[in-house]
């Protein structure tokens, strides 16, 4: 066990796949290591737990990705996700050095299987790991111990004593009590603050409370906050988070990926007034995954229901809980407490604007609405075939976005722009810096893995020199 | 609406994976979990015995429990394949057999034990109990050859009857048709992967413990391969005795001999290693209602392993004639058990097997 008036080398706050990679790396290097990690052993891990794949520059087909996926493709499909938020030479670095990742954390352990049902899409440009992103992270705590890393559970840090960007000790609390640690250097891989409804609603207002948090409660950004409060630069837009629909029946925490619902397309999104607010077919997969937790988050008590009928009923992956079913619009109304002459209505407008079209959910096919506001443009048809269906949606919040600034070696950089002496970042905390909005499938697990390579490397060199 | 409790949890739980799926890698589980989207009992069952309870799933599960979605599908898995070992008995009057199992077996081998040595008081004198006899023919004289080809026989052809029973009832119940066992492809895949153990290793080198210390593919391989030899040395020195007319006992290194010896031997090494790692594997994976069964199997296989060994080596000592009855009712025990115990864990796995050899080959073929 970690002694608390002990020195380190490194230090790593956060116990996820960042964390762990920066651990490992630094280890490798030589360095003595401790994790404080706030969640216990069961939940650590923060948002690595429940993820799956890993995006992957890469020349050539391994065992368990077809390829290739060069670098210049992965750069042109992060430039377009980000709309041009992202650091280029950061961004760049990341994708060169992502080419040597699978072969690195293969080395930590880390077990691998091709893309399976599902998820054939994404077969060429994400690793996948076998048994998901716990197994994952068991393998790097596993490969962690072994290698005479320390990680403490259940220790919350409190307090991080920085001056003039560098840093000397953290105080932590824990069963035992409030302690201090000492070391060389400083890695935050400690998450974002999607767990913290208390401070979205400093952007959202009471609406933030309505939000389900798809990831770890954990994930309270104390980390972040305390380092941008002491003269760290800041990243990312605070008031930005990346939110898709969630069934509502989802639990506040957690719900991981078992609550998700991609079943938009194949009928109409109504609010609680039983009015249609957003054009459900407007682009494929996974754009329209991605726009649907901030589109909800707009409307009246935040939440949404999407409602198709017999036709789709078997159309998209199961989901953890049974839709709602009603043998008429109507009993479907009731069922959800919503005005029955509403939906009813609703529903026959959607109906009678519906033109005839061939239906292929695989492309952006030609049935669409005439004369309805808001159109429906593709996919779409009649809701006419009985049982209806309807899943209530609400906000899923996955990751925010507001990071701490750093440069090619993951160090920090202080407000004025000076590199911080001892302190670096890796993971959500920092992926900001690459990924300034939108998502695609990976990515972060992308950056906390390059970013904690080098992060605890470049700390261990540090704490050596 | 689910026929018992346990089903009604692995029900719950396949719900819950198949909407996330992660897992899909690490076993034959979750691709045939995949290819539905509503679970009869017919479909639990067939799971439950697909599952080789090797647990990889639940170290690797995010909403494992405490999180309140409580995934544990080794142990509703393992509550579901007890549960349908008693449904599926034949006759059914026996199924209560399987509830104190452990009980019911170590009855049976005491009854079958107390009944040879009854049976040995008949045929010889009791001054010939403690007789040194080791020409040919010498088994023969405590039990006549015709007698104990008789019960064993008859021993024998019950259980096998009740066995495939059984799997009728299976078989029936998952509502596979008849036609998938005469697909010699879908077997031969299924043997091939029950001869490995293929599915017993979380999909890759490590399993539940995530360290290279679990160890129960090699201890069950002993057991498996051992009962196997043994079986291979009884019906060789069933073909000497009838086609070449020459009984037992066998020169040690005859046929017969060197084949029951070795087989005795995973016999008695791997039983007591399952035991062993019956204790370190995490109690969360196991369901606690069939440990008496498991563990009465073990020790009946055990049992018979090392009375076989010792017959072997005291052979040629006064101790032959008693360790020959014992053995003789133990093995008689282990055979009328067998449908009734968790032998049949072996039969429904494979058949498991066969039907998601037959699954898995349809569905590349889609796609």
């Amino acid at each position: 066990m970690a002694n608390a008036s002990k020195s380190y080398d490194v230090l790593a706050l956060g116990g996820g796949n960042a964390a762990l990679c920066a651990a490992i790396s630094a280890r490798l290097e030589g360095a003595s290591v401790l994790i404080l990690e706030s969640a216990p052993e069961f939940w650590r891990g923060g948002n690595t737990r429940h993820t799956r794949n890993m995006r992957l520059a890469h020349d050539a087909a391994t065992a368990t990705l077809t390829g290739p996926y060069p670098e210049e493709e992965m750069w042109d499909d992060l430039l377009r996700v980000t709309g041009g938020q992202t650091d280029e030479p950061l961004a760049r670095m990341m994708i060169r050095q992502s080419k040597d990742m699978l072969e690195w954390i293969s080395a930590q352990g880390v077990r691998f299987q091709p893309a399976l049902g599902g998820t054939l899409s994404l077969s060429r440009t994400n690793a996948f790991f076998l048994g998901g992103g716990k197994a994952m992270l068991n393998a790097l705590y596993r490969r962690a111990l072994r290698l005479g890393v320390e990680v403490r559970y259940e220790s919350e840090v409190i307090g991080l004593d920085i001056d003039a960007g560098r840093f000397g000790s953290a105080t932590f609390r824990s069963g035992a009590g409030t302690d201090v640690v000492n070391a060389k250097a400083l890695v935050a891989a400690a998450g974002g603050f999607e767990g913290n409804f208390d401070w979205m609603a400093e952007y959202w207002g009471p609406a933030a409370h309505n939000f389900l948090c798809r990831g770890t409660k954990w994930n309270q950004g104390s980390m972040l906050k305390m380092l941008l409060g002491q003269g760290v630069q800041q990243t990312g837009d605070p008031t930005q988070m990346h939110a898709v629909a969630i069934d509502a029946r989802a639990p506040k925490y957690d719900g991981g990926i078992i609550t998700r619902l991609d079943c938009v397309v194949f009928g109409i999104v109504v609010n609680q007034n039983a009015q249609r607010f957003y054009d459900e077919g407007e682009d494929l997969w996974p754009k329209r995954y991605a726009i649907w937790g901030r589109l909800i988050a707009g409307e009246p008590g935040q939440i949404a229901y999407i409602i198709y009928d017999e036709k789709s009923a078997n159309a998209f992956m199961p989901s953890l809980y049974p839709a709602i079913t009603g043998n008429s619009i109507a009993e479907l109304a009731q069922k959800l407490a919503l005005d029955p002459a509403a939906l009813t209505g609703t529903v026959d407008a959607f109906n009678a604007a519906v033109r005839p079209g061939t239906f292929d959910v695989a492309a952006l096919d030609d049935c669409r609405t005439e004369g309805l506001s808001p159109p429906k443009s593709h996919w779409a048809r009649r809701l006419d075939q009985p049982p209806y269906y309807a899943y209530p949606v609400r906000p899923g919040i996955t990751f925010t976005y507001l990071g701490v600034r750093v440069d090619h070696d993951a160090r920090m950089l202080m407000a004025d722009g000076t590199p911080s002496a001892n302190m670096f970042a890796a993971g959500e905390i920092m992926a900001g810096n690459v990924l300034g909005k939108g998502y695609t499938a990976g990515i972060g697990m992308t950056i906390g893995a390059v970013f904690g390579r080098i992060a605890g490397r470049e700390a261990a060199r540090h704490a050596r020199d | 609406m689910h026929a018992t409790e346990a089903l009604e949890e692995a029900g719950r739980l396949m719900i819950v994976c198949n909407s996330c799926r992660y897992c899909e890698g690490l076993c034959a589980v979750f691709p045939a979990m995949e290819q539905r989207r509503f679970f009869n009992d017919g479909d639990l069952n067939y799971l439950a015995n697909l599952c080789h309870s090797c647990g990889a799933c639940f170290t690797d599960c995010q909403f494992a429990p405490p999180h309140e979605f409580a995934v544990n599908v080794p142990q509703a898995l393992a509550r579901t394949r007890a549960e349908s070992y008693a449904a599926y008995a034949w006759p059914k009057f026996m199924a209560p057999v399987f509830h104190e199992n452990g009980w019911a077996v170590a009855f049976a081998a005491v009854a079958s034990v107390a009944g040879f040595i009854g049976l040995m008081g008949f045929s010889i004198a009791p001054r010939d109990i403690f007789a040194t006899w080791t020409e040919p023919g010498a088994f023969y004289r405590i039990f006549p050859h015709a007698v104990l080809a008789g019960v064993f026989g008859l021993a024998f052809a019950y259980a096998i009857v009740a066995l495939i029973m059984g799997a009728r009832n299976f078989w029936r119940d998952i509502g596979e048709p008849m036609a998938t066992l005469a697909q010699p492809v879908s077997i031969w895949q299924a043997m091939e992967d029950a001869a490995q153990l293929r599915y017993l290793d979380g999909g890759g080198d490590d399993c539940y413990t995530g360290r290279k210390t679990d160890r129960r593919r090699l201890f069950h391989h002993l057991t498996f391969y051992g009962f196997a030899l043994c079986f291979a040395a009884t019906c060789v020195a069933t073909l000497y005795h009838y086609l070449l007319g020459r009984e037992a006992p066998y020169p040690i290194y005859d046929l017969p001999v060197v084949l029951g010896a070795l087989g005795g031997v995973g016999l008695t090494i791997g039983p007591v290693g399952l035991w062993f790692g019956r204790w370190k594997a995490d109690p969360v994976l196991r369901d606690e209602k069939s440990s008496g069964m498991d563990r009465a199997f073990l020790a009946m296989l055990f049992l018979t392993g090392v009375s076989g060994l010792a017959l072997l080596g005291l052979r040629g000592t006064p101790w032959m004639n008693l360790l020959l009855t014992i053995h003789l009712g133990l093995v008689f025990a282990l055979f009328v058990t067998m449908p009734y115990g968790k032998m049949v864990h072996g039969l429904y796995r494979f058949l498991a097997l066969v039907r998601y050899a037959r699954e898995s080959r349809e569905l590349k073929v889609q796609e």
